[in-house]
């Protein structure tokens, strides 16, 4: 059926062009019907094993190549597409609405992508429809915060294309498989990955941008940019053991920063590179069990953190605000917000029957199996800390701590619907994993829900909320303060423009001087020559350069013209 | 919804923020106790340990909390510690 050979990016390209031009009802029909009708094409339709080529000047690319990883992320992206498109249904922004069906379009090109240079292609169309939704903030801090995204997104596009030039030398070959640490050129790509997986150091453009985007807008950038990553990274670099590490780094540095960050989409942010810590954990171990948590965990964080940033946003619509240090008490007026809040951060936390905990726990498992006992304590330590600053701290100061007086309305219809789909699925994947497990790409004999193991989580979760309890009734948690907190961006925010500025003027200074120099020498030299009789001759009076040329044009067209005599 | 400035909303009273508390303890102390009731399998000789996870939650919370405090000496910044320059 040649409808199966129809790549998953082309629905949501053509859509994008049909929502341009028209308006209305039928726009918003057009927005809804397409992840519907592409998600259930790819669901019935179409099967692993899939590979089409298309020949491109003397290149042939594998644009659409499908397997069980693939179509995982497949199926997820359409997911993900549908709750953000209902989410935003209200939004009357032409450029969102189209950009949205672009930016899904392309994590869709870019995990069916067979070969790399598709992968670069669709890469950089990630990174470039994306920004519009920072940008659709139409402040200047949200413009100054999209070039910055962009630039570490093209940068890690352009590492992309040059490891996969120097790979291409090295092998004559351009296929998407398994790349693994040797050589140069693989090197580059694993940082280009690094960089969208948000590495630390590498990380700031998430924290720094998200928080930035529209309400809406951030829900569309939580759910594709990272988790494409992810992807390329377990395809590329499974079993790489320097990723546990990296992963380990990334479950803990950013809780440490959620708990003292006021703008409460950028707790969020901070806690998605704690998440993307653990699916980097899992690809790096590359055990079937590790590998399919990450990509289960990857799955289900794309809807429970979905769900947070939409209650996080219908709060910023309703509010206008986002700091925790001004919010509390919302759950008087947004109490279905507030609810629906609650099950994504129960979600995240990963309490038994809600979905982080069916995902995680793999992870955690083969951790152990394979003997990565220390890392494991940190991850632990992580996930204790999830829950603290997400799970606890996320809903409290939204929508109970002190009342702030706010008074407003429950989210619009269309938000509500949205987090209901998503905490729905929140609940039915936690409580009923053997569907998504049916979905995962490797095989494996696991299930999650076995006393001890249950047990054990509550306790840890029930302990670090006791924490939070003991510590504000003892007035030692620390108040949300309006403040920025300094992170790696401040290298380049603040250490580069002020070394560049300091070194700038140092070298005016240094220019100002060569210039004096110059001007006493040639006044001198001047002088010295005006004493020569030499001087008084016409010729070494000062002649325009204008002449010069021209009588160099002149002798230059005589030789033309004799050389072209017979 | 004008009435809403009025209405006495559920954490409004204080009896039922402590009733909250208490249930919530309460499971915190049942979850302590069922630690010694039910037979666990161990994966790893630390989970033997007992009450770990629930020492491991409590402390490693309390922990993150005092740390990322001490971190904000450090990192903390005013708002707009980045807009002078941009």
């Amino acid at each position: 059926m040649w409808m199966s050979e129809l790549p998953a990016f082309v629905p949501f390209y053509l859509a994008a062009v049909l929502v341009l031009i028209t308006n209305g009802w039928l726009r918003n029909l057009i927005l809804l019907a397409t992840p519907v009708v592409a998600g259930l094409h790819l669901w019935f339709n179409v099967d692993p094993g899939l590979s089409i080529a298309l020949p491109l000047a003397n290149l042939e690319l594998t644009i659409y190549r499908t397997d069980r990883l693939s179509l995982l992320f497949g199926y997820m992206f359409h997911i993900a597409a549908f709750i953000a498109v209902i989410f935003a249904l209200h939004v009357r922004d032409t450029t969102q609405q189209v950009v949205g069906m672009l930016y899904a379009g392309s994590a869709l090109g870019a995990v069916f992508a067979g070969d790399l240079i598709t992968l670069f292609i669709f890469w950089e169309l990630l990174a470039i429809t994306s920004v519009f939704f920072i940008w659709a903030r139409h402040s200047n801090r949200s413009l100054h915060a999209g070039i910055r995204y962009l630039l570490f997104q093209i940068t890690s596009g352009m590492l992309l294309l040059a490891g996969t030039l120097i790979i291409y030398s090295q092998s004559n070959s351009f296929t998407f498989d398994h790349i693994g640490l040797n050589g140069l050129g693989s090197w580059l790509i694993f940082l280009a990955f690094g960089i969208k997986c948000a590495f630390p150091f590498l990380h700031n453009w998430l924290t720094d941008a998200y928080p930035e985007a529209t309400p809406t807008g951030t829900v569309f950038l939580s759910a594709f940019t990272t988790k494409v990553a992810v992807y390329a990274l377990a395809r590329g670099f499974a079993g790489t053991e320097i990723l546990i590490y990296i992963g380990a780094v990334m479950t803990c540095f950013p809780i440490f920063y959620a708990v003292i960050e006021n703008d409460l989409r950028r707790v969020l942010a901070y806690s998605m590179i704690n998440q993307v810590g653990f699916m980097v954990c899992g690809i790096g171990i590359g055990t079937a069990l590790a590998l399919n948590g990450a990509v289960a965990h990857a799955f289900t964080d794309v809807i429970f953190k979905g769900l947070l940033f939409m209650s996080m946003g219908a709060v910023l619509y309703r509010t206008g605000n986002m700091n925790g240090s001004d919010l509390g008490g919302l759950y008087k007026s947004m109490p279905k917000t507030a609810l629906l809040c609650i099950v994504g951060a129960a979600s995240i936390s990963a309490f038994p029957l809600f979905s982080g905990f069916v995902s995680k726990s793999m992870i955690m498992s083969a951790m152990l199996i394979e003997g990565y006992d220390y890392i494991w304590l940190m991850l632990l330590f992580a996930s204790a800390g999830v829950f603290h600053h997400a799970g606890i701290k996320i809903p409290y100061f939204a929508f109970f701590a002190h009342d702030s007086g706010i008074r407003t309305q429950e989210a619009p219809w269309n938000m509500l619907l949205a987090m209901t789909i998503a905490a729905v699925l929140c609940i039915l994947i936690g409580s009923q994993p053997q569907y998504l497990y049916n979905l995962l790409p490797w095989e494996m004999d696991y299930w999650p829900y076995d006393m001890t193991h249950v047990l054990a989580q509550t306790q840890l979760l029930f302990f670090s909320a006791l924490a939070f309890v003991w510590l504000n009734k003892q007035g030692l948690y620390p108040p949300e303060l309006h403040s920025v907190n300094l992170d790696a961006e401040w290298l380049y925010r603040k250490l580069l423009p002020v070394s560049s500025h300091a070194l700038l003027r140092q070298l005016n200074q240094i220019g100002d001087k060569v210039r004096l120099g110059k001007s006493v020498l040639l006044q001198h030299s001047r002088q010295l020559f005006g004493r020569f009789p030499l001087a008084d001759y016409h010729l070494a009076a000062s002649w325009p350069t204008g002449s010069m040329v021209l009588w160099i044009a002149i002798l230059l067209g005589g030789f033309l013209l004799l050389d072209s005599l017979p | 919804m004008s009435s809403s400035k009025q209405k006495q909303h559920l954490f409004d009273n204080p009896r039922n923020v402590t009733r909250l508390l208490r249930g919530f303890y309460l499971v915190c102390a049942i979850l302590l106790i069922l630690d010694f009731v039910l037979h666990r399998h161990i994966a790893h000789s630390w989970e033997s340990l007992p009450e770990f996870y629930a020492v491991f939650g409590f402390v490693a919370c309390v922990l993150l909390v005092l740390i990322a405090k001490e971190l904000r000496k450090v990192v903390m910044r005013k708002e707009d510690y980045y807009d002078v320059d941009e």
